[in-house]
């Protein structure tokens, strides 16, 4: 199917380099966090990118997912992988009843709003001391185990996110491309139009708000029992801020755009020891600049640029070497 | 009073008013719209016409009267749910969908003939491919219809406004409504496009769709209309065949010499 031509050269690639570098640092351990932030990007780029509705507050989704699979597994004793699905329908309940009042808001105001939202869970997280276990955070974390075999070793955790991050592409991938996808394509572009032609925006808007909030809590429920350990600190409103800047460098509404924003994103501070200080104004700069002088992000412009480039070869080797059948 | 008439009126309006503070945009107007016609609505700028539109389309709320769309009471109904009912809008100032292309447009008009939401869509069910499927052949045939189907893959930032103006009409009849409300069509076009415009609404008309047609395009409303009201002020000033008006005197000095 050459619809998801480009997703079976990049699933091949992913699961390709944990089978041959089992053992490489940068490519498990590192790569792991890759591919949290890519189904984190992904996730807000079908609301931020396709629906046109920016969220400031979505590692405080991610966040949630941990904590709850946290709290459940090592105060109560639940199975982590039952905990995994009550912490996604409890982030889905809290989103849809968040959604309703925000998601009626729009541009800045709609920013503040989740800005408002993710940092009023984010001091959740570090002054309910008796339930988050505060700023210290929580440790003991049970690891994940399928059909009684523990997922052990960074080998395998690799290869967990990396089959789920792979059906996250597969299903933003089908979604943008389904009467779905252009629903919240149509909300993007104009909500009126969206209405008269009887799309109901607010249902669209609160649909995929609550899907992309699940997607961040279920990988953030990966990622509790991978570390085997929670604080606060990795749910700040700056990571959200980190996320925005990873979906607007690939290129808002390409899912791809937001795989390839995750991976640079994730990269460069792991390469460029200065981004340790300075990283919110590195992230910053990069947001200003690709917002001035790429609208439509790196990777788009990249993605446009080539297959231009290629039709013009194409063209010109067409009228160089006439062949019958080819058509211009 | 609706109900008994709701066998050959689509659309039916009863001391509508619009005021937006002091300025009263739209007052106490009253008119029915036979099922199966072009229903113009003529007048100066700023005499109200999109105003109604707006209300129609419950994009504005009235400050007073009552629309009763297919003999029900629909004023206030949210725009998606007369859209489910049978209404279809175009636009005065062009809301085409910029990031999409000519097809994928015309497919989102096609929205209210599928069913699948975003769960079924991301895992591409066996009943989302069918649907895909049909959606996009009505889509095809709206094209079809417009004249454009070779620009079905083309981008719509790309393309000139003419064509624009037909793509929205194009997006609206996918959807197959019964009351199709066009506002301003015509404006912007060169006048081979507006000829080719005037044909696609008769047919428009005689493919079953009631039509309701904001124009400032005399010679295309007379020419096609089967009834014309005009609107002075936000009041009816007049309604009849086209005959009739062109030949009122209180029209000719409100409207015509005003312009
Ligand atoms: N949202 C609004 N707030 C305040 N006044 C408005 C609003 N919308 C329309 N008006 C006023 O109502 C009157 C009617 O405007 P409307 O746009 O309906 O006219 P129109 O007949 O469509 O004109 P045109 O032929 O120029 O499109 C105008 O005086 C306009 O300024
Ligand atoms: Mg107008």
């Amino acid at each position: 199917m050459k619809r998801l031509l480009g997703f079976y050269i990049f699933a091949v690639l992913v699961l390709g380099l944990g089978l041959l570098f089992p053992d490489d640092y940068y490519v498990t351990v590192v790569g792991t966090t890759v591919i949290q932030n890519i189904v984190l990007a992904v996730s807000l780029n079908l609301l931020m990118g396709n629906a046109g509705q920016i969220s400031l507050g979505h590692a405080a989704f991610f966040g949630m997912g941990a904590y709850i699979s946290a709290i459940l597994t090592t105060r109560f004793g639940i199975n982590p992988w039952a905990a995994m699905v009550v912490s996604a329908i409890t982030v889905a309940v809290i989103s849809y009843l968040i959604s309703k009042p925000i998601l009626r808001l729009k541009g800045h105001y709609l920013a503040m709003a989740t800005l408002g939202v993710g940092i009023i869970i984010h001091i959740f997280m570090v002054q309910a001391d008796s339930i988050t276990g505060g700023p210290d955070g929580m440790s003991d974390i049970p690891g994940l185990s399928i059909l009684g075999h523990a997922i052990e070793g960074d080998f395998a955790w690799y290869m967990l996110f990396a089959l789920f991050m792979l059906f996250v592409v597969w299903a933003a991938l089908n979604i943008v491309d389904s009467r779905a996808g252009r629903a919240l394509a149509a909300v993007h572009g104009s909500e009126i139009a969206a209405q008269m032609v009887g799309i109901d925006t607010a249902r669209v808007k609160t649909h995929i708000f609550v899907f992309s909030t699940v997607i961040a809590s279920l990988v953030g429920s990966l990622f509790v029992h991978q570390q085997a350990f929670v604080s606060p600190e990795s749910f700040s409103f700056f990571f959200s801020v980190e996320l925005v800047t990873m979906v607007v460098l690939g290129g808002l509404a390409s899912v791809f755009g937001s795989v390839f924003g995750a991976v640079i994103l994730t990269l460069l501070p792991e390469f460029l020891l200065v981004f340790e200080d300075y990283e919110v104004l590195i992230y910053g700069a990069i947001l200003m600049i690709i917002m001035i002088f790429l609208p439509d992000g790196l990777f788009v412009t990249m993605k446009r640029n080539i297959l231009h480039w290629l039709q013009k070869r194409k063209g010109a080797e067409n009228t160089e070497h006439p062949s019958p059948g080819m058509e211009g | 009073m609706a109900m008994e008439t709701a066998g050959s009126y689509i659309l039916e309006v009863q001391g509508l008013e619009k005021r937006f503070g002091g300025l009263t945009a739209i007052g106490d107007l009253s008119f029915s719209v036979e099922k199966g016609v072009i229903f113009a609505v003529i007048g100066p700028n700023g005499a109200g016409k999109t105003t109604l539109f707006n209300m129609l389309t419950s994009v504005y709320t009235p400050t007073a009267g009552r629309i009763f769309f297919k003999g029900q009471d629909v004023t206030g109904m949210p725009p998606y749910r007369l859209a489910r009912l049978g209404m279809g809008r175009t636009f005065q100032n062009l809301q085409i969908f910029m990031n999409m292309t000519v097809l994928e447009n015309v497919m989102v008009g096609t929205h209210i003939k599928g069913r699948q939401g975003i769960l079924a869509a991301a895992l591409r069910l066996p009943y989302v491919l069918q649907e895909e499927k049909m959606l996009r052949k009505d889509a095809e045939a709206a094209l079809e219809f417009c004249g454009m189907a070779d620009l079905a893959n083309r981008s719509a930032a790309g393309l000139p406004y003419g064509i624009l103006k037909k793509l929205e009409i194009a997006r609206a009849l996918a959807a197959g409504p019964e009351l199709l409300l066009m506002d301003e069509p015509a404006a912007g076009l060169n006048d081979s496009e507006t000829l080719e415009l005037s044909i696609l609404i008769s047919r428009i008309r005689d493919s079953g769709t009631t039509v309701v047609l904001v124009e400032h395009n005399m010679g295309l409303v007379m020419d096609i209309s089967d009834r014309v009201l005009v609107l002075n002020y936000g009041r009816l000033l007049a309604e009849g065949v086209p005959k009739q008006v062109q030949t009122d005197p209180r029209v000719i000095e409100a409207y015509l010499g005003s312009d």
